[in-house]
């Protein structure tokens, strides 16, 4: 049996042929894996969107269900954004969505929580790829930067002020990485930008 | 199989990091502190115990001459589907090694014991070969991480907990308070120097060990096949 083997592996016929066999096999448990895991990653990352949500918003700011209660609208550039709603008692309050820019490392993706007169509510980084014990500090995981966030609006900081204290503004960058600290302040800051351009579509309660 | 001396050479004689020089791209990239090297070790080893048995049980099918297309498709496909199983059911460990799952793919330590061991051996000795060499390429890894991160930010298995479970919060040491830093170790170059210095101490530490008993007798050092 095992003489046959290596003369048959030997046959150009036997290599070309397990090595298709091969890629077949591989891309059919590719598909059949994808296939089963694609409802429960999705359901994984309702839920992850659903913590991230309540993590931007105040407790009880919102009696609804924001995953549900959405509407799409488009940005300048002209890619659709999806902003999920707040509301209390139907009316609508605030807002979620998200907002991103480049960082170090590629995208950094920011969702913020915005009330109605458009100050921020909170902010969270929801995916990056900085450069870690260095650019990560923008997790909530790691460091409490973030943070400085809440609270902040066009009307107590110019958007001047918008930036990091190297570029004469008021958040702090991190020693050694201020790109990627600088990227936030711009996504957030694009986001707020978005808001007050926005701001009647988004409060409009209508259904979308 | 000797299972001593899988694990001498995994750990120490053959270390993928310390003495092949294999996989030094992720070894580089995510050693910045302790836990993270943790992480990706023992993320690596699970695959590469993996990959060394399903290496070891098609050997026999496999030509010699279309062997490293087939073992790089079998080893790709294996890490996206560790990765994709992580995602969908273990979502909250996938959060955390999420990040390592996806270098391990570029992991040449991987397709190297596919080549140098798994392919010539048998199914029970390569996975067992797969766990020496993981646990090895963890050793190094935790062990540059660790240099790295007390030199660079005063810190030990800083955010252990994220990655271990809240009961390995006691592994996190600030060992220098309100240390300045040094960024010079965090970023890449500092994974080279100390890699560099590693390197060194083990030749050295090799080379007075190999002086010192031949001085007395003249033994090999090495058994012979013959």
């Amino acid at each position: 049996m095992s003489m046959d083997l290596t003369a048959a592996r030997e046959r150009l016929s036997w290599q070309g042929v397990s090595l298709g066999v091969m890629a077949m096999v591989a891309s059919a448990a590719l598909v059949i894996a994808n296939d089963r895991t694609r409802e429960p990653i999705a359901k994984a990352e309702a839920a992850d969107m659903q913590a991230s949500l309540s993590q931007v918003l105040p407790d009880g700011f919102a009696d609804n269900d924001l995953l549900k209660d959405t509407v799409e609208l488009s940005e300048a550039d002209g890619s659709k954004k999806l902003i999920y709603r707040a509301r209390k008692a139907g009316v609508v309050n605030g807002a979620v969505f998200r907002t991103s820019a480049r960082g170090y490392a590629g995208e950094i993706i920011v969702l913020v929580g915005v009330d109605a007169q458009g100050t921020l509510l909170g902010a969270r980084v929801v995916k990056h790829s900085e450069t870690p014990g260095l650019g990560d500090k923008i997790e909530i995981a790691k460091a409490k930067w973030i943070l400085d966030f809440n609270g902040k609006s066009f009307d107590n900081l110019p958007p001047a002020k918008w930036a990091v204290k190297k570029d004469g503004g008021v958040f702090d960058q991190f020693a050694g990485a201020t790109i990627t600290p600088r990227a936030v302040v711009k996504a957030v800051k694009g986001g707020l930008e978005f808001f007050s351009a926005n701001r009647a579509k988004i409060l409009d309660g209508s259904a979308s | 199989m000797n299972v001593r001396q899988t694990f001498r050479d995994g750990l120490w004689e053959q270390n993928v990091v310390l003495t092949q020089m294999l996989a030094l791209c992720p070894a580089m990239a995510v050693t910045t502190s302790g836990t993270n090297g943790l992480g990706m070790g023992l993320a690596t080893t699970a695959v590469l115990i993996a990959a060394n048995t399903l290496v070891a049980s098609i050997r026999h099918l496999v030509s010699p001459q279309v062997r490293i297309p087939i073992f790089v498709v079998l080893i790709a496909s294996l890490v996206t589907l560790v990765d994709m199983a992580l995602n969908a059911w273990m979502h909250d460990l996938y959060k955390v090694l999420g990040l390592f799952i996806a270098l391990i793919v570029v992991n040449c330590a991987i397709l190297g014991r596919a080549e140098a061991y798994a392919s010539k051996n048998g199914v029970l000795a390569s996975a067992l070969d797969g766990l020496a060499m993981g646990l090895g390429f963890t050793f190094a890894l935790t062990l540059i991480g660790l240099i790295r991160e007390l030199l660079g930010g005063g810190t030990l298995f800083a955010q252990a907990s994220l990655l271990l479970g809240k009961s390995f919060a006691f592994l996190e040491i600030t060992v220098v308070p309100d240390y300045g830093g040094m960024l010079l170790m965090i970023l890449p170059p500092g994974g080279f120097l100390v890699l560099g210095f590693l390197l060194a101490a083990k030749r050295a530490w090799e080379l007075r060990q190999k002086a010192a008993p031949v001085a007395v007798s003249p033994a090999p050092t090495f058994p012979t096949a013959a």
